[in-house]
């Protein structure tokens, strides 16, 4: 499997709002630290190496990532 | 300020009613002669109700306010006839786009598909199309306008309320079987009634500013998130007509309203986000703050709340007039039935049940709209700069990006007026559906189909299948055969409401989708235009 990069949320909308106001309450430092959880918890769920690799390499330097797959 | 518009002043004229010390029963009156009472007027007085309309003020909207007019809310004034100077005068766009810091992250286009009479928005200062909707006003003997007259006081009985009215001439009082309150988000009605009007008020300050300047930017939305000119806010450009251009400038809680409005201040800021050397004037500027919420009941008794009166949104996504002018749309042919006699009080209560759910569609779009736009935390930011920075570069990020939902009728999905669906059908004109327009052939001449939708209800016939009207009481369902009284010459309207021969769509007369089917039964017409009228 490759990392899809295309649409696939049915309610963009909906979701952002669920994730945003997850954290209304949170101080800064419990904010990051959910956010730590929830990607362990979200890797465990795609559970393929590969695209854990490309997905983590992408959102580290998005841009850098598009030229070197052009290149 | 103002140098390019005239405000005009209308005259005061004493009543009939007061100079006789006459009280009055009239079947309509409605509060306020801002958009939201104007297309009232229109649209009682087209369905044949004599309509009276009280406003403490005798000249339009001062400022360009509202702005952005979406399809919907033109169709309707297509249908009151005075939607074609609105869009002959406004400015019509359907790209957006959204730039964050430096760059362009995102393009979207309001009207993809083409075969609409309408187009997605059009940009008119709020003055130019009160002023219009006045001129048609001028025209209808049933539309009594009366300037100065403040409404002070309301009581209600079981079917009539009495009100307290005053003009230069002093107190009087008069009596309306219904009232129609549209004044404003802070409605003095609202509060004669006692009604509750509760929600989120969010702490943040907006600078709009109208500049005249020649500039031959494409007439788009745009729409900057943490620009060079403007760090860490928001900022939006529009453009109206006259070379009027919109600025939007997001200020912050801590800014100062008395401050920000002085030309000095503002200045400074336009230059900054159009360059030193660009010439413009300054028309009119004004500081805001807003809040997203709605009224407990859209119905008090006889009175009926209606535009920013019943719910107030906030400003991303032109959700406000273009809203009210929606429930007016909703409003109109139910008082009519029921001040005829031809329906059931009760169905006056769905109104609120429609407008309602509506107005909570609209809330929670624009509360998401802002809650993107204005981040509350540092959490909250970090995610929303981080789907601006990912919808450069991927495609999955941009239906995230939030600059504003922009107005699209809302369905009424599972309002007690539908009529449930027996068989399958494809596309999205599901019963309480807004119906879409297509382009059509009326005696060989180029048409659009929702001209030919009358003010009744509609029963739209595709194919040879045999239909008739259909009448429950006086009122009468009226058969509009495609292939006969209208053409479908480019195919668009079969396709947009998967029009296979033997389809019948019954249709309110707000345009709306109360039932459909794949072949004609009288009976079953019947029974759903009852349910459409409230169990008549």
């Amino acid at each position: 499997m490759q990392l899809d990069l295309t649409r696939n949320l049915p309610d963009p909308d909906g979701f952002y709002e669920h994730l945003v106001s997850s954290q209304r309450y949170m101080s800064d430092e419990e904010a990051n630290r959910m956010n730590a959880r929830l990607i362990l918890i979200l890797s465990n769920q795609i559970g393929d190496m590969a695209v854990l690799k490309a997905a983590i390499d992408f959102a580290a330097d998005p841009k850098g990532y598009e030229r070197k797959a052009a290149a | 300020m103002f140098q390019t518009y005239q405000y005009p002043e209308y005259s005061y004229s004493q009543s009939e009613e007061q100079r006789t010390d006459t009280l009055k029963r009239h079947p309509v009156v409605v509060i306020g002669a801002g958009p939201i009472g104007l297309t009232a007027a229109l649209d009682f007085a087209q369905r044949g109700i004599p309509t009276v309309v009280l406003d403490d003020n005798n000249t339009v909207s001062v400022g360009s306010r509202a702005v952005c007019y979406a399809k919907r809310p033109l169709e309707i004034w297509d249908r009151l006839g005075c939607a074609t100077r609105m869009i002959e005068k406004g400015i019509k766009w359907k790209i957006g786009k959204v730039f964050f810091r430096e760059d362009l992250a995102y393009t979207f286009d309001l009207l993809p598909e083409d075969g609409h009479k309408i187009p997605a928005f059009i940009n008119l200062q709020q003055y130019y199309l009160e002023e219009y909707m006045i001129d048609e006003a001028a025209k209808s003997n049933l539309i009594d306008l009366r300037w100065k007259h403040k409404l002070l006081n309301l009581t209600q009985e079981d079917d009539f309320a009495t009100l307290t009215v005053e003009t230069p001439d002093g107190v009087f009082r008069m009596e309306a079987e219904w009232v129609v309150a549209c004044d404003g988000a802070n409605s003095d009605t609202r509060k004669m009634v006692g009604a509750g009007f509760s929600g989120q008020f969010f702490q943040d300050r907006f600078l709009i500013a109208d500049i005249i300047m020649k500039a031959d930017f494409p007439t788009e939305r745009w729409f900057w998130f943490d620009p060079p000119f403007h760090r860490g806010q928001s900022a939006l450009l529009h453009k109206q007509c006259d070379d009027v251009w919109r600025l939007d400038f997001q200020l912050g809680w801590e800014a100062d309203p008395e401050e920000e409005k002085k030309p000095e201040n503002i200045i400074p800021r336009v230059q900054a986000m159009l360059g030193e050397d660009k010439e413009f004037e300054l028309e009119w500027a004004s500081v805001y703050q807003f809040a997203c919420r709605r009224i407990d009941r859209f119905r008090y008794g006889r009175v009926l709340f209606a535009g920013d009166a019943a719910h107030q949104v906030s400003p991303f996504g032109a959700r406000g007039a273009n809203t009210g002018v929606q429930d007016i749309d909703n409003l109109g042919w139910k008082l009519k039935l029921v001040l005829d006699g031809d329906a059931p009080e009760s169905l006056i209560d769905s109104y609120h049940e429609e407008r309602a759910f509506a107005a909570d569609d609209n809330l929670l779009n624009s509360t998401r709209s802002t809650d993107f736009i204005t981040p509350k935390s540092e959490a909250s930011r970090r995610f929303r700069d981080a789907v601006l920075e990912l919808s450069e570069v991927t495609d999955f990020a941009k239906p995230l990006v939030n600059s504003g939902r922009l107005s699209a009728p809302t369905p009424y999905k599972a309002s007690s007026l539908n009529t449930e669906d027996e068989s399958d059908f494809a596309g999205s004109m599901m019963p309480g559906t807004c119906c879409s327009d297509a382009p059509v052939k009326v005696n060989g001449e180029d048409a659009w189909f929702l001209n030919q939708v009358g003010d009744g209800f509609t029963l739209l016939v595709f194919g040879d299948e045999e239909a008739a009207d259909v009448a429950a009481g006086n009122v009468k369902a009226r058969v509009l055969r495609v292939g006969k009284d209208l053409e479908d010459a480019d195919g668009k309207l079969t396709e947009r409401y998967d029009g296979a021969p033997g389809t019948v769509y019954l249709i309110r007369p707000d345009q709306h989708v109360a039932a459909r089917w794949r072949y004609f039964n009288d009976n079953k017409v019947e029974a759903a235009l009852k349910t459409a009228m409230g169990g008549a």
